[in-house]
């Protein structure tokens, strides 16, 4: 059996591929958004919780970091059943996915808080912003700056991970191709084609990621924020070097 | 506004201040930063519209306790009172309570801080740096608070900087936007942290000018700066602190002229070296 292109290009646009890739998409998207929230949660616990919420936080972390998701995936489908806890595969994946997202979030967010000026909570606490205003107004929407490259990086891992899902029967790109591979045998070319749907998936995600960065950037861009004084400057020694 | 430069040439007041009642009453403060102690019972009293100028060495506790006024800082002996507040507590039963965070913010809004690095919002427009807190905390009307801040940008010699995004202004124009965000929360004190430290030389005499101008209407401002030209030229007294004690307090004329304490001569001999 050789590599045959007529599979290849059917596969391609096969309606199960394209469902499958549209559950990626989905499945992804929910994950993260969820786990976003657990991450900023967490996040926050463990700046600003007392020793409990911290503990509580530090703990979530250790655990949902330290383990496999696959492991994750695995005991929280066909696991957790023996303790009564009956989740479907599309519940027990966005679980799964997001809570071992939420972890990794979490100390994006923290380093994201920490890397605002601390200037900026004494002037929004001295024009009589409360913890939560602070926050919300100030904090938060500067560290949104320096979150959002990793949290793109983040999606990007999440769009190839849920291909793990796969394993609990979540009928995404990676089980959909797998099925396709069983009816006509012909393994290189669906997985090829899953291949392909990941690489196009990440590579439209990163046109996306370039757009948000710049959006969220503008503020402080280099482009155009020369200051008057460095303008001077630079006309100076202009005016200079063509003196000399 | 003039590009004279008051530091050289102070222009004096224009007209003699009132002074009134006691806004700021600070009573045996004390404040340590672990072993290091850097108030040492320090007691003053500032009058409504009264302009006073806190000088001395870094470290001598000047900064700390204008951060103290505004609870940037939480004492741990004395009481302050400022705006008619209890600064940070709250009497029960003849005993002190802390305030939560959100009491605290309430008093806040009634006094304005400028500090030495600016600290503006960078993430939003000059404008939006000055109506954020009236919109959103105050829950101000918006065409209301935003005709207002362009008045103040007018006030600071700003008016065509409104959509400028901090970064795209100097120092000196940064400070001066720094001012009118404090002034657009309309405290009854300004306190002012070394405004002019972190500024150009040529940009220092645009930011006094604002303050001067401030001071000539009437706000009550407590201003640490080693601006003595601007000492000379706007304040009611002023005061110099040395190793978190008060040692010299003094109307402008006796203070450069014949101080008491000898830190005072000594400072005045580094300082007018330079």
């Amino acid at each position: 059996m050789n590599w045959d292109w007529n599979f290849f290009f059917g596969y391609l646009t096969n309606g199960l591929m394209l469902q499958g890739a549209w559950t990626t998409i989905w499945l992804s998207v929910t994950s993260m958004i969820l786990g976003l929230g657990l991450g900023v949660s967490a996040g926050m616990m463990k700046m600003y919780g007392n020793r409990a919420l911290r503990w509580i936080a530090e703990f979530y972390i250790w655990l949902f970091r330290g383990t496999p998701v696959l492991i994750q995936l695995i005991i929280i489908y066909t696991g957790l059943p023996q303790l009564g806890i009956r989740l479907s595969v599309v519940e027990s994946a966005i679980i799964g996915l997001a809570l071992n997202e939420g972890a990794y979030l979490a100390e994006v967010i923290r380093s994201g808080i920490m890397s605002v000026d601390k200037g900026q909570t004494d002037a929004s606490r001295a024009v009589g912003m409360t913890w939560r205003q602070r926050m919300w107004m100030v904090i938060l929407p500067q560290a949104t700056r320096t979150i959002i490259p990793p949290l793109g990086n983040q999606f990007n891992g999440m769009l190839k991970t849920t291909s793990l899902a796969s394993v609990i029967s979540m009928e995404e790109l990676m089980r959909n191709a797998q099925m396709l591979a069983q009816i006509e045998f012909r393994v290189l070319e669906a997985y090829t084609v899953a291949a392909v749907w990941y690489l196009v998936l990440v590579s439209i995600w990163g046109l996306i990621q370039v757009r948000i960065e710049a959006h969220y950037e503008k503020p402080f861009g280099p482009a155009a924020a020369v200051s008057p004084d460095a303008k001077k400057d630079i006309e100076k020694i202009l005016r200079n070097s063509g003196q000399a | 506004m003039t590009q004279q430069d008051p530091t050289t040439q102070p222009k004096g007041r224009t007209w003699a201040r009132t002074i009134g009642e006691p806004i700021v009453i600070i009573d045996k403060v004390h404040k340590a930063f672990g072993e290091n102690h850097v108030l040492k019972n320090v007691s003053m009293t500032v009058g409504k519209s009264e302009v006073v100028v806190v000088c001395g060495r870094s470290g001598s506790g000047k900064s700390t306790l204008l951060r103290c006024i505004d609870q940037l800082e939480t004492i741990d002996e004395g009481t302050i009172h400022a705006a008619g507040h209890l600064m940070g507590f709250r009497e029960k039963n003849g005993k002190r309570v802390a305030l939560k965070d959100s009491e605290i913010a309430l008093q806040q809004r009634d006094l304005g801080m400028v500090f030495q690095n600016f600290n503006l919002f960078p993430h939003v427009s000059v404008i939006d740096n000055v109506t954020m807190a009236p919109i959103r905390i105050l829950k101000r009307d918006k065409t209301e608070a935003l005709d207002e801040a362009r008045t103040l940008l007018q006030r600071v010699g700003l008016p065509d900087k409104e959509n400028a995004y901090p970064r795209q202004l100097s120092g000196g124009q940064q400070q001066r936007v720094a001012i009118a965000r404090a002034l657009a929360m309309k405290p009854k004190v300004m306190l002012f942290d070394e405004p002019t430290s972190a500024l150009d030389p040529e940009m220092i005499s645009e930011v006094l000018e604002v303050m001067i101008d401030l001071s000539n209407q009437g706000m009550t401002m407590i201003v640490v700066t080693h601006e003595m030209g601007f000492a000379r030229a706007a304040a009611d007294r002023v005061i110099l602190m040395h190793d978190g004690r008060i040692v010299e307090e003094a109307p402008p004329e006796k203070f450069f002229t014949n101080p008491e304490s000898e830190h005072t001569s000594l400072f005045l001999s580094k300082i007018l070296q330079h």
